[in-house]
Parts: C-alpha cells; sequence; structure tokens
C-alpha cells in the first residue's frame, strides 16, 4: 500500500471497532437495541457490548438461519436488531431467511456482514463472501452497503438503527484511514460520497476498495490526469443520479470492489449506463470468476490489482 | 445470553378464554371445511388435504385459545399466530374471514391475478403476522417473537403451525434449542401429524419418529391430542404453559382431508382440486355432518 499519513494513521480504526463503539452508544440510550449473534461476539468485537448490555444481546450459537429467522421475530415486535455474523456464512447459509423472514416480511432487521469479502484472506474460499452484493441486490426490499471508513460506518450504522426497513451492511476488519480530513458532508443510504474531484476519469468503488481507489487518484494527478473518487458505499438502491453526472463528463470509468465482478458495483453501474445509453470506456475491478488465491487481504487485493497500481494501470489503458 | 435465562416464565396470562360451546365450535368448523372446499374449487388450486388437517386446530385457537382479533390486532398484546406450513393457507383465510378480519366475499380471488389472497399467507392480509411458505421458517420467527415478550415483560404467546413434513429442516431445530436456552414458555407449536406429505407417509420418505421424545430431550414439554377433537384441544391449549420455563409442543394427530371420506389418508388431495361431482359430494357430506352434531357434548 502506498504511504497513509501519520493523521491518518492515528484516526484509523477497523470499521469493525466502529460498529461496536456506535452500537454501544446507541444502546445507551435505547433499551429496543438488541444485538443477535451466532457465537460471533469475539469476531463481531461485540465483547465489551455484551458486557454492559447483558439483556440487550441474545446469543443462538453457530447457527445462523435460526438467527436471522430470531432477529426477524424480534424486528416484527419494534426490537432495532442487529443480525451479527461473518458475512460469508449470513449471506449464504441465510440467505432464505434474509429473502423471506427480513426482506419479503419487512422485518427491520438489519443485517450485518462482518468480515466481509476477503477479510479472512488465508482462511480460503469458505470464508470469503464475494456473492453478498450480487445475491442481495436480487432480493426486493433490502438497501445494502459497503461502508469504505470510520466515518461511514458509524453513519450507516446510526441510520440504520432508525430505518424501518431492512439493510445489509458490510464491513472488514483492518484499520481504515478516513477518506476525508473533515468529514461536514450529508450521509444518506443511496448517496454516494465524492471524494476527490476530476473530470478524466472517474473511479466509482465501494467499501474498502476506496481508498486504494484514492491512492490511485493521488498517483494519476502526479501524471496530470484528474481523477474524481466516488465512495459508493451504497450498493442498492444506486445513487443513479451521481453516477450519470460523472459518466458524461469523465472520459473513462473504473469500479473497484472487494467483490465477484459478477453481479455486483460495477455490474450495476455497466447496466445503467448502457440501459441510459452511456457508452464511455469501463473496466469493472474485483476478484475474477476463479478458485480465489489465498493470503492477507492484502495480497489479494495486490493479486488481482486492487491497490494503487492496479487501478492506475486500468485508468491509464482506457484513457489512451 | 447470561440475564435472559433467569427471567421469570410467564404463567399468569391475564387474557381470560372465552367459551364457546362444542357446538358452536364444531358447527364452525363444518363451516370452515365447506369455505375451504369451496374457495379452492373456485380457485382450481389450493392445498386441500392439508388445511382440512389444520382447521380444527386453528378453530380452537382462534375461537377459544387466542386473544387476537380484528379489534386488537395492532396491539403488542395481542397473542401471535405464525403459520410455518404456509401452503395451508386456505384454512388461515377461511378463519380470518370468519374472524372478520375481511370480508369473507374476498376470497373469491384467491390466487387471481393480482390478488392479495395468494397461495401462502402474507401481510398483505389483514391478520396475517408474517408471511410464510418456505418451510422451516415458522419456529425461529416465533421464537425471536416469544423473546420479545420475555424482553419487554408482556404476557402474549406465540402460536406457530408445523406440518410433520416440514420437521427435516434443520432450522426448525436450531430454534428448538434456543426456544428450550431462553426458557420461551409463552412459545406453543403445534404440530399438524397427518403423516403424509406429497410424496409419501412422512414415517417412509424421512423418518422423524419419535418426535415427542426428540423435543424432549430438547429440552420442551410435549403433549399429544387428538387434532379433531374440539375438547381436547381447548383443554390442551388451557393448560399452557404446559411446564413453567418449558417451551410448549402440541403434537396434534390428524388426518389428511379430515371431513371428506374420499379425501381422507389419500395423498393425491395434498394440492388435488376436486371436480364439480367430487365438490358437490363432498359439501353433502359435510352438510349430513353438521345435522347430526349432537347439542352438547
Amino acid at each position: 500500500m502506498g504511504a497513509v499519513t501519520e493523521i491518518e494513521q492515528g484516526k484509523a480504526k477497523a470499521n469493525l471497532d466502529v460498529f461496536s463503539s456506535t452500537l454501544q452508544d446507541l444502546a445507551q440510550h435505547d433499551r429496543d437495541i438488541i444485538v443477535v449473534t451466532s457465537d460471533s461476539r469475539g469476531s463481531g468485537k461485540l465483547a465489551p457490548f455484551g458486557q454492559k448490555f447483558p439483556e440487550q444481546i441474545i446469543e443462538v450459537g453457530i447457527a445462523e438461519q435460526n438467527l436471522v429467522g430470531v432477529a426477524a421475530g424480534l424486528a416484527s415486535c419494534g426490537k432495532k436488531v442487529f443480525a451479527v455474523s461473518p458475512a460469508c456464512f449470513l449471506t449464504a447459509r441465510a440467505l432464505e431467511q434474509i429473502k423471506n423472514d427480513v426482506a419479503y416480511s419487512d422485518n427491520p432487521v438489519k443485517v450485518i456482514g462482518i468480515s466481509a469479502g476477503v477479510s479472512y484472506g488465508a482462511l480460503g474460499s469458505t470464508h470469503h463472501s464475494l456473492h453478498d452484493y450480487a445475491v442481495l441486490r436480487a432480493i426486493n426490499n433490502i438497501i445494502v452497503v459497503a461502508p469504505a471508513d470510520n466515518f461511514e460506518t458509524e453513519k450507516a450504522i446510526q441510520l440504520a438503527a432508525k430505518t424501518d426497513h431492512p439493510v445489509y451492511i458490510r464491513f472488514g476488519k483492518k484499520a481504515m484511514p478516513l477518506l476525508k480530513e473533515v468529514n461536514d458532508d450529508l450521509f444518506e443510504f443511496g448517496k454516494g460520497r465524492v471524494i476527490a474531484e476530476g473530470n478524466d476519469v472517474v473511479i466509482i468503488a465501494t467499501g474498502e476498495t476506496v481508498y486504494p481507489a484514492l491512492q490511485a487518484a493521488k498517483k494519476l494527478k502526479e501524471q496530470n490526469i484528474a481523477a474524481a473518487v466516488v465512495s459508493m458505499h451504497t450498493i442498492k438502491p444506486l445513487d443513479t443520479s451521481l453516477l450519470t453526472a460523472l459518466a458524461n463528463k469523465c472520459k473513462a470509468i473504473v469500479t473497484v470492489e472487494e467483490h465477484s465482478v459478477y453481479g455486483g458495483l460495477g455490474e450495476a453501474c455497466a447496466s445503467y449506463l448502457m440501459q441510459h445509453a452511456i457508452f464511455k470506456p469501463f473496466r469493472i475491478i474485483g476478484i475474477p470468476d476463479e478458485y480465489t488465491v489465498t493470503g492477507s487481504q492484502q495480497d489479494i487485493f495486490n493479486h488481482y490489482g486492487i491497490n494503487e497500481k492496479g487501478i492506475t494501470d486500468v485508468a491509464l489503458g482506457l484513457l489512451k | 445470553m447470561g440475564n435472559l435465562s433467569a427471567l421469570t416464565p410467564s404463567k399468569d396470562f391475564s387474557y381470560k378464554l372465552k367459551n364457546m360451546t362444542e357446538k358452536e365450535l364444531a358447527i364452525k368448523s363444518i363451516g370452515y371445511r365447506k369455505n375451504i372446499l369451496k374457495y379452492i374449487f373456485h380457485a382450481n388450486a389450493g392445498h386441500t388435504g392439508g388445511s382440512l388437517s389444520c382447521i380444527d386446530i386453528l378453530n380452537v385457537l382462534y375461537n377459544h385459545a387466542m386473544n387476537v382479533s380484528p379489534e386488537n390486532f395492532k396491539s403488542p398484546d395481542r397473542d401471535r399466530y405464525i403459520q410455518s406450513k404456509g401452503h395451508s393457507v386456505e384454512a388461515l383465510f377461511v378463519v380470518l374471514a370468519g374472524k372478520g378480519f375481511f370480508p369473507e366475499s374476498d376470497l373469491n380471488t384467491l390466487c387471481k391475478y393480482g390478488s392479495h389472497y395468494i397461495g401462502h399467507p402474507t401481510r398483505k392480509v389483514h391478520g396475517v403476522e408474517q408471511n410464510t411458505g418456505a418451510l422451516g421458517h415458522g419456529l425461529p420467527i416465533s421464537a425471536g417473537t416469544a423473546l420479545a415478550a420475555k424482553l419487554d415483560n408482556r404476557k402474549y404467546r406465540v402460536f406457530t403451525l408445523l406440518g410433520d413434513g416440514e420437521l427435516p429442516e434443520g432450522s426448525n431445530w436450531e430454534a428448538a434449542l434456543t426456544a428450550a436456552h431462553y426458557k420461551l414458555d409463552n412459545l406453543c407449536a403445534i404440530i399438524d401429524h397427518n403423516k403424509l406429505q406429497i410424496t409419501g407417509p412422512t414415517s417412509e420418505v424421512c423418518n422423524t419418529n419419535p418426535i415427542d421424545a426428540k423435543f424432549e430431550s430438547f429440552g420442551w414439554a410435549v403433549r399429544h391430542v387428538d387434532g379433531h377433537d374440539l375438547n381436547e384441544l381447548k383443554e390442551t391449549f388451557d393448560g399452557l404453559p404446559f411446564t413453567e420455563g418449558k417451551p410448549n409442543l402440541v403434537i396434534a394427530h390428524t388426518i389428511k382431508g379430515k371431513g371428506v371420506s374420499y379425501m381422507e389418508n389419500v395423498i393425491k388431495w395434498h394440492h388435488g382440486v376436486p371436480s364439480e361431482k367430487q365438490y358437490e359430494d363432498a359439501l353433502s357430506e359435510l352438510d349430513n355432518a353438521m345435522v347430526t352434531i349432537p347439542d352438547d357434548f
């Protein structure tokens, strides 16, 4: 990874840690905040929550289908329920419960996929979630969110607690520097955040790939190429007005995601642009359809070009 | 986990049960059966056998045991009914219509284009608590709903109807563990044990017997009941919770297709639709049964 300034390093916490502290802040003032876990309070950094609010945490054991079903029942009675489990299990094993008990029945569960994408890099494909955007995009009535940094994570959790409809939020466990020095912008589901301005190429990224996208933009600037960077934290509903505006003024578009290149942010953008006759050189950076290489999250990112150099090279290639 | 297990079981249900006579309930059951057949016949679709096997259970739940009505349906203290065996939706719809949740004539649109009265329970229909249809979902949701009562110290109970054919779904057993762990004695699962599923006898498809011993070993209090004996059903539900601190299971022994002799225990009526002649024969059999209901029994 490229250089991270000292200030950024000082501020950097894992989104997971911010999730945990934000939930504690919320629970302090609201007894209806309930966390449901499947032996995941350790991996979800929820042990302190459990100690402080023992009556607001429900443990169901390693049983993800039941986790989501129980969460749906609690939510139907007015509880603000955060169902927390590794994204890989939650959105695959319990997909039918998310589809029926949460989305179809409109029980406002906050489905929280922890250690998402390739956060569990070396543990292999059983523990990767590279399908979650794709499957959840195809299910009606659930918002799909991947916050990029601590600011977005805090806002997403606060907003989810207030939302009367199903939300899926996924994040990783690596320390994520703040994307902006000052976070005074509004955070809303379905509204992308412009992190950097530029008219040559637009890099639309989500979750933990926004930071390398920003690094790539800095690199491109050294070559006098102005890259816009968007944190498209909400994959569904997609901010199509921002997408349209940026696509119209740029010469090329790159999307970046910690997800299969099939069915995620990139294909959502491509589909919208093509159906609205906005044709620009376009490339999706993500995990290709193959047995995913293993190693740390960063190793995997480097392998597939989800880093400063990879994104820079793709952008340059499109602008040639 | 810790503190929740220490919550006191909810024994004192403030709701006082209504007293409908056996005869009144028996008349209702026959009327429901006729309506199930009527709307399935008109829709040319439906799960006939299973609706007829569970209808007496729903009758006693809605007209005797449960504190739920159109008037209190928005109250957080109402009793909940969640139908895990969603395919027997016709039984639920005719009972909800009978309770006044919606005009019975709405059921003329059953399974028609654009109707809310579809082949499985949906919350678009007034009185339905949860959208179901995929099997193995009712018990986890019901456990969560019962848990919410414990957290809020509310006295409502949660009833959920399972088919015996859906017991192999693993999610049932996950929820069975949770319900016992959290001492959900305000949860009552009822198995419509008609012993048949679409492929054949449940014991041959995937033998789940003994059901009682399995649930008992999971920490549940179990009762067997004749699922067509209205009096026995009343007494069983009156006895809730069976054991303080334990979730309740009622294994209701039923007959698939009950009430229409040519349908009883015949697999093809799982979702068979009667011909006009068969429909008329069924109605006259049920009308005869109505005449022979004793005055008091």
